[in-house]
């Protein structure tokens, strides 16, 4: 018998990568996609890398599908808008050895700065979407991707959510299929994309996707369920089991492809039932596209564009039955915050203390933005705190930034945010650019990047020197300084702002989540020095709280001795010591 | 089987990740399907995590919807105050006994609610443990999580024999020993 795992919706579709035969793997992380990597990396069939971003790792796995073996790229759903530009036209050149995305949209926001749906952006760049409801399918859809990948010459998106990626489920262990590397020859009609060529792969491409939505109606994966045909539901991925919960006795058109769409098979289904809905997450995808054919459905008339759905949802809209008993209770929000001893802390409590405005980029430090730091100002996408920053000076000029500062980490820095910093010194920018590195990309659980010295594979490789890098572009004043120094930082950051000349302050300190760091110290309040100021309190440290008479209290298993609330305290009433 | 449905919910970095791994590696050996939903990424940074877990003879659904939970395993008193909708009506609550500020209490724009436990003992059955004192007295603070669930197993119905092994199959090596005993004090 095939041995059964538990497995993780990224881990079920790295091992169906991996039994399909992929040779090389590229990403950039990002919730809810990066554990596709970190399983990946678990197979030594498998090249697998981290790369500075998602457009440099689509543009690795396209090399590798031309030279002739199967090549995954993985990432969440707004990565896909920085790599859209080379899956526009690779989507008209096709592939040589399969090429797969999968790419993780996040309704609900669990971990994103948007909702966007991938499946707009498939449909805009003609690239079929298959989309799995559980672990089980992760791997076998995976598998198929790479199958109709070859087969019709095209890259194929896989579409995960957040909760189909961060679920788990039974799969069954299949062994790695070998396939043959496909043989290269220079095709330059194919692969050079020049108006041209382009011209007469665009007529392929389209060719192509009605070909697809053909065949769609015979692909095992788009499955009519016939039961009640009084009520029918189209639906895919993960809403299919909130479905299956709601209304076990409905009749279900289960669409595995959700681009190009079957229109034979949704057209028959159409004419057996009575009444249909189409029960998708996000954008009416489906619904827009079978509604554009003149059948007659229930859409988002029903059902929200916004967050993620459930039985629940389904239930109240259809059957009109609640299962909840109770309201929730109105209870403190409880948001995520930075860790106790983070180095971001002490750098906003900096910013704070000079009522410094911060252009903000993404990562554990765009909570920067919250109370009590309350530094960060503009949250876009990756990079865009420094060229924001610049378009602020260019519009009001160099005198409304000295009390700003862009800031960023050093993953997104290497990610886009280099590109912006040499934007700021071509075009004759002052602005001061913090970049807070702390040697990992922290927000999604501790990915190396070209700044650490570790590749995903571990090996041991020559870090790129951030300070050499900002030199390099012939910039002045590049500064390193200890991110929990309160009073350099303070002394570097008076000084940078106030010239008229583009700067970089580079904060370091590792992230205190990493493995290997040992944590010698921890503060311990010395109560009868306690003034009860409330300075100490004023970072937001969550080990910290206030004791009933108002001097502070410090849960010592949380402490993890940095020391930013002693220094902070004028009267010594926090010590910092050996534990 | 019906369909069995637990939700494990904390503060991010309570462990609750561990804990859920437990429970699914017990589900699937002792047969059942199952499936399980967790939270990874930011919330993980101090936020509030629940994690599903759901196993049965066929599991469709990952998550456990309002009202339809058997048990709610809550690391942290205002957790389970927060989750406590989700309860079936005669689902039982597990707690650790355990207070953790959010940041919003911390700052002053809103007040920790007091008595939650004896407020929802009023409505629902909860077993409650201070399972940082037990586990401190265990000299390993980090093992309070495995208490809890020690606690919760006594309302599943998997032999204390398979939860031990599956502890140590799923716990780093070197805690193997700690986590076990840590089990049984909730358990026992
Ligand atoms: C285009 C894009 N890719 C990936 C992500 C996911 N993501 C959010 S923040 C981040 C990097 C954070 O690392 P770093 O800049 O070093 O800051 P830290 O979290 O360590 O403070 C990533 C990869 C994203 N939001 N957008």
């Amino acid at each position: 018998m095939a041995e059964k795992k538990i497995m993780l919706g990224n881990e079920a579709i790295a091992r169906g990568a991996y039994e399909a035969g992929v040779k090389v793997s590229a990403a950039y992380p990002g919730t809810p996609s990066t554990e596709i990597s970190e399983n990946i990396v678990k197979y030594p069939e498998i090249y697998a890398e981290w790369s500075p971003n998602e457009k440099v790792a689509m543009e690795v796995a396209i090399g590798a599908s031309i030279s002739g073996v199967r090549a995954l790229v993985s990432m969440k759903h707004v990565g896909v808008n920085v790599a859209s530009d080379p899956l526009y036209t690779i989507s008209y050149a096709g592939v040589n050895g399969g090429l797969v995305l999968v790419a993780a949209d996040d309704p609900g926001l669990y971990s994103s700065q948007n909702e966007q749906d991938t499946r707009c952006v498939a449909r805009a760049a003609l690239v079929p979407v298959i989309e799995p409801s559980d672990s089980a399918e992760a791997k076998e859809f995976t598998k198929l991707a790479f199958e109709i990948s070859e087969k019709y010459d095209t890259p194929v998106i896989v579409r995960t959510t957040t909760r189909l990626s961060h679920s788990q489920g039974v799969v069954e262990l299949c062994d790695r299929a070998e396939p043959a590397d496909k043989p290269y020859e220079r095709n330059p009609a194919k692969y050079v994309m020049m108006p041209g060529n382009a011209k007469g792969r665009h007529v392929y491409v389209e060719q192509r996707m009605k070909k697809l939505s053909e065949d769609g109606a015979d692909f095992a994966i788009n499955r009519a369920e016939y039961r009640d045909t009084s009520i029918g539901f189209i639906t895919s991925g993960i809403p299919y089991q909130y479905v299956r919960e709601a209304c076990p006795d409905a009749s279900v058109l289960k669409l595995g492809m959700v681009y190009p769409l079957p229109k034979k098979l949704i057209e028959e289904f159409a004419s057996k039932v009575e009444k249909l809905y189409i029960f998708e997450e996000l954008e009416p995808v489906i619904e827009e596209q079978v509604r554009a054919w003149g059948i007659d459905v229930i859409g988002k008339e029903a059902f929200t564009v916004q967050g993620e759905y459930s039985a629940n949802l389904l239930r109240r809209a259809v059957t009109g039955e609640d299962m909840c008993l109770t309201q929730a209770e109105k209870v403190p929000a409880r948001p995520p915050i930075l860790c106790p001893g983070c180095p971001h802390r002490s750098v906003f409590s900096v910013l704070n203390k000079l009522k410094i405005h911060a252009a903000g980029d993404i990562g554990c430090y765009t909570l920067g933005a919250v109370a009590p730091l309350n530094v960060i100002d503009t949250t876009v996408c990756m990079g865009a705190s420094i060229s924001t920053l610049h378009g602020m000076e260019k519009a009001k000029g160099k005198d409304y930034i000295k009390n700003w500062v862009a800031v960023i980490g050093d993953s997104t820095f290497m990610h886009t945010g280099v590109n912006s910093l040499m934007n700021m010194v071509y075009n004759q920018g002052t602005g001061t650019v913090l970049i807070l590195d702390n040697s990992t990309t922290g927000m999604t659980g501790h990915q190396d990047h070209a700044a650490t010295g570790k590749t995903l594979m571990g090996e041991v490789v020559p870090a790129i020197n951030i300070y050499h890098l900002c030199k390099a572009m012939g910039i002045e004043h590049v500064q390193e300084i200890d991110a929990v120094d309160l009073k350099e930082l303070e002394r570097a950051i008076k000084e940078e702002t106030k010239r008229d000349a583009v700067s970089v302050i580079i904060t370091k300190s590792p992230c205190v989540l990493l493995k290997g760091n040992v944590f010698p110290n921890v503060c311990r309040p010395v109560p009868e020095k306690c003034k009860k100021c409330g300075a100490c309190l004023r970072p937001g440290c969550p080990a910290l709280t206030k004791n009933a008479d108002g001097t502070i209290a410090i849960d010592e298993t949380m402490c993890n001795g940095c020391g930013l609330c002693q220094k902070l305290c004028a009267f010594d009433a926090i010590a910092c010591e050996k534990r | 089987m019906e369909t069995k449905n637990i939700m494990i919910v904390g503060v991010g970095g309570q462990g609750t990740l561990l804990t859920s791994r437990i429970l699914g590696g017990i589900t699937v050996r002792a047969g059942y399907d199952v499936k399980l939903s967790e939270v990874h990424g930011m919330a993980q940074r101090g936020g509030s995590v629940v994690t599903f877990v759901r196993y049965g003879s066929e599991v469709a659904e990952p998550i456990v919807e309002e009202g339809c939970a058997d048990v709610l395993i809550a690391f942290e008193k205002l957790e389970a105050l927060r989750y406590a909708h989700f309860l079936k009506k005669d689902g039982v609550i597990v707690v650790n006994d355990w207070r953790i500020d959010p940041i919003t209490v911390v700052t002053g724009a809103a007040v920790y609610p007091e008595n939650i436990i004896e407020g929802l003992s009023k409505t629902h059955k909860v077993y409650a443990i201070n399972a940082m004192q037990e586990a401190e007295k265990l000299g390993n603070v980090k093992a309070f999580n495995v208490i809890v669930l020690g606690l919760a197993a006594r309302h599943m119905d998997f032999d204390k024999e398979l939860w031990l092994d599956v502890i140590a199959e799923t716990v780093p090596p070197k805690t193997v020993e700690i986590n076990q005993k840590a089990f049984l004090i909730g358990y026992e």
